[in-house]
């Protein structure tokens, strides 16, 4: 294998020789400035307190092409868009994305600006079904593939995107997404890496008049596994839900991070997440709701729950209110604790061996979190993968 | 109810005065020389007699101070204040060897702020409070700028073995005491704030409850700030020994100043085993003018070691003053069974900022905590909730609740909350929640459709919303709170 001589972030930086679209090149010489300045963050920058990038430093990553592939799963939807190493393979009839990229502000967008050659661009009016966005890595490998998606008013799409990495592998995706007046994306997000890659996931989406933002991160895997969610709602009546499932054992990392800003009246969010922690394992929930003075009547719900099934796993949650209007309802809840006794002994005095009734809890745990998706494919594959996760 | 119905006559009968503590007191006042250095780290030291051993620890503090920045992580805006341009030693020339000595001038003072420092007259049961009832005793420690002018009920205390006396006193009677606890939770490299206190602090409370005594009375400091150009850095000192109960209150005011006034202080509690301290804040301080003019910046560390088995802290807090407040009253919770709690009411109007809350550290085996704080919102106030709850990989079965709540008066002030919820015991549970909303329009509705103007429905409501924390604080200071919160409030409707 050609490893790369350098690692952590001086490697990724030599690595950067302007390989991407000509219109991205603005973007990558300010990640390059960026990252050069300010370094891989570490646990005393307030952003990344609970997650640390310290083993993401000291890993080497290969170009691709360098190793084999991690075998797909079986599509999730007839339509399939295939990026393989952070380069489309087959676009599925969707163009390629080409149009620039906006300045990154945060690692994980720098880190993407810097080293992305390909993506995805879905710039799409009407109902336009659903797609399965399947992004493969090869171990060893990072990959950087950057998407954007434009949803035209009243417009729809249902994409599911399955995240297969291999050991010692970087994945990197970051969307732009723009939904116009009335539109609707539902976005599911499925990452099954190898339990040694790391995934490091952000997207930025901006909801107009109306359009509805429905989100879902399913987190089963990874060294790292972090998505950060950086949301605006823009236009009046917009709304999102933001929500995620993780389950993970071992000595892992799953965090979920999300911004949310309202700036706009009478929108509607809605955060549910929940956690579920083996052996080893830290579960991170960062979550912040802002809302701005313009945004009257807003409605912001966000529920984070954690269990945690081993003495040494641990769960570190940062749920985050900034309010600057009156008219306005917000609340959030959170509790992290073990499964409960009473409703363990319960099924237990209904015959029900203790693995099963454990397994029942915990199913019945992370299904809440499951059916905030709306009825349709991408609950039934976000359901499978986690039945197959559950399985393994 | 009695209570609701004083609250609203208090709205009524101050309806110009805004802040009623702002007078200042001509009194002739001895100062160090303004600034900060080595050198009046000495002369603090020297002019309290202090011991070799605690210039040392002053001069440690001093040094480590000037290694450190100043923090920038709180929601509060705040220009750069310059520690050179400040009196860090301000006291009475008179200074009194017994209460009658005191200075008539200094009494009244307290008397105008209603503060019983004349303690026959209370023993005999012949004074009663401003609204004539009838109060049981309370020994009060008073605190003017940088001094200890008075403590009451010194004797009848001591009877039980109860020491409750100035820390500079403290450290002159009882030095093996304070040399044994002092810094012990609060190490003077704990923060910012907390090293220059330690460097210059220069009076405060100490209270020490031998085993087993159950403090037979309320104890109280009141610290007021004179002069002009002063900061004030106080340190409180209290230790309950195993088995021992202490309910302690603090009242702080200040004149009305176009400038703004530093207060730095640090409080250090210690509960052994079994051992109950209740500490209750009414902090009042001058929180400026409409236009954000002067004030106090109240940047205080608090922080209760619950050392021994089953031993509790509780800390009660009613904020209403202050031009900004940074504290975040917190508990080490070491001794297995032990408890903390936390009720606070913030409240921030005009230009107003508060960013504090607590820490609930879980160390031991079946601790337990609660948190509970209401931020009220209104004007141009900014209102902070910073929380952090972290239950170690030992603390089996430990136990927590958080409930924030924020109310918002008017679309130009804000709310926030922050907390930091780190769980790393299965056996733990933690349960957080938070709400954030404006004072509900049908309640308003209903109010006014009994009669009640828009400000005395407001008034009503906010002191219900504060109920839970209000209910937790002694009676008479519980009445003093409520109607702190209606007068602070007072302009802000509408």
């Amino acid at each position: 294998m050609s490893a790369i001589a350098e690692a952590g972030l001086a490697g990724l930086l030599a690595r950067a020789d302007g390989q991407g679209p000509e219109a991205w090149a603005p973007a990558r010489a300010a990640a390059a400035a960026l990252l050069r300045a300010e370094g891989l963050p570490t646990r005393r920058v307030e952003a990344w307190k609970y997650t640390d990038l310290a083993p993401l430093a000291a890993a080497a990553f290969a170009p691709r092409g360098s190793s084999a592939e991690p075998a797909p799963p079986a599509p999730r939807a007839e339509r399939r868009v295939v990026v393989a190493d952070g380069v489309v393979r087959d676009a599925a009839g969707f163009a390629r994305n080409r149009a620039a990229i906006p300045a990154p502000a945060a690692t994980i967008a720098a880190l993407n600006a810097l080293l992305a050659e390909d993506g995805v661009l879905f710039d799409l009016e009407g109902d336009a079904g659903v797609v399965e966005l399947l992004s493969l890595v090869s171990a060893g490998v990072s990959a950087h593939p950057r998407h954007r998606i434009r949803l035209g008013a009243g417009a729809s799409l249902t994409l599911i995107e399955s995240c297969r990495a291999g050991a010692g592998a970087l994945h990197n995706p970051v969307f732009d997404i723009a939904l116009g007046p009335g539109a609707r994306l539902t976005h599911a997000r499925i990452v099954e890496d190898d339990p040694a890659a790391f995934h490091l996931a952000a997207i930025h989406a901006d909801v107009a008049e109306g359009a509805a933002y429905d989100a879902f991160t399913l987190h089963l895997g990874g060294r790292i596994a972090r998505v950060e969610k950086h949301v605006v709602l823009a236009g009046t009546g917009a709304s999102a839900h933001l929500n995620g499932a993780q389950l993970v054992s071992g000595p892992r990392v799953a965090d979920i991070t999300i911004a949310l800003e309202h700036a706009a009246p009478g929108c509607a969010s809605r955060q549910v997440v929940k956690t579920v922690l083996g052996a080893g394992a830290r579960g991170v929930f960062q979550g912040r709701i802002l809302v701005r003075p313009a945004a009257q009547k807003t409605d912001g719900y966000q529920m984070n729950q954690a269990l945690l099934l081993a003495p040494d796993s641990e769960m570190d949650s940062k749920p985050q209110l900034e309010i600057y209007a009156d008219d306005v309802k917000c609340s959030h809840g959170a509790t992290v604790g073990a499964l409960d006794p009473d409703a363990l002994f319960f099924l237990r005095s209904r015959g029900i061996p203790e693995p099963e009734a454990r397994q029942m809890l915990v199913d019945a745990f992370l299904r809440e979190a499951v059916e905030t998706i709306a009825e349709g494919p991408a609950r039934a594959a976000v359901m499978a993968a986690l039945e197959a996760a559950r399985a393994a | 109810m009695p209570a609701v119905a004083e609250t609203l006559d208090t709205v009524k009968s101050v309806a110009e005065s805004g802040y009623k503590w702002g007078f200042t007191t001509d009194i002739e006042t001895e100062f160090a020389p303004k600034g900060l250095s080595e050198d009046i780290v000495r002369f603090i030291s020297a002019k309290k007699k202090e011991p070799a051993w605690l210039l040392e620890w002053r001069l440690r503090a001093y040094r480590h101070w000037l290694t450190m920045a100043e923090p920038d992580w709180a929601a509060v805006r705040y220009p750069k204040i310059d520690y050179q341009d400040a009196y860090y030693f301000a006291a009475p020339k008179k200074r009194p060897s017994s209460l009658e000595e005191v200075d008539p001038a200094l009494l009244k003072t307290y008397e105008k702020l209603g503060i019983p420092l004349k303690e026959q007259a209370w023993l005999a049961g012949v004074a009663d409070s401003p609204d004539g009832e009838p109060r049981a005793p309370v020994a009060v420690d008073a605190v003017f700028d940088s001094v200890s002018v008075a403590t009451t009920f010194r004797e009848r205390l001591a009877k039980e073995g109860i020491i409750f006396c100035s820390i500079s006193e403290a450290v002159q009677e009882h030095p093996e005491l304070v040399q044994r606890w002092l810094g012990t939770v609060v190490p003077y490299g704990d923060n910012f704030f907390a090293a220059l206190n330690s460097a210059v602090f220069t009076d405060g409370s100490f209270v020490y409850i031998p085993r087993g005594v159950r403090c037979p009375m309320e104890l109280s400091t009141y610290f007021r700030i004179n002069a002009r150009s002063t900061g004030q850095f106080e340190r409180t000192l209290i230790i309950a020994e195993e088995g021992s109960y202490v309910s302690y209150l603090e009242g702080c005011t200040a004149p009305q100043r176009d400038e703004n006034q530093l207060h730095a202080a640090v409080v250090e509690l210690v509960a052994l085993d079994e051992a109950t301290i209740k500490y209750s804040t009414v902090q009042n301080w001058y929180p400026g003018d409409e236009e954000g003019r002067g004030g106090i910046y109240n940047f205080v560390t608090k922080r209760a070691l619950c050392k021994g088995r089953r031993s509790k802290v509780s800390w009660t807090q009613v904020e209403t003053g202050s031009a900004i407040t940074w504290k975040y009253p917190s508990c080490i919770l070491q001794g297995d069974g032990s408890v903390g709690e936390f009720y606070s009411v913030a409240l921030t109007t005009n230009r107003q900022q508060a960013d504090t809350g607590t820490k609930m550290i879980h160390l031991g085996r079946d601790t337990r905590s609660t948190i509970v704080s209401k931020g009220i919102s209104a004007g141009y106030g900014q209102n902070t909730y910073r929380g952090l709850v972290r239950i170690g990989p030992r603390a089996a079965n430990a136990r927590n609740f958080t409930q924030c709540d924020s109310l918002l008066i008017g679309d130009r002030c804000g709310a926030h909350t922050v907390p930091y919820i780190e769980n790393r015991c299965m056996s733990a549970r933690v349960e957080h929640e938070a709400t954030t909303s404006r004072i509900a329009e049908d309640q308003l509705f209903y109010c006014r459709s009994r009669g009640l103007s828009e400000e005395d429905a407001v008034g009503l409501i906010v002191n219900g919303f504060a109920r839970e924390v209000l209910k937790e604080l002694p009676m008479e200071f519980a009445v003093e709170a409520q109607k702190l919160l209606a007068i602070s409030l007072e302009g802000s409707v509408g």
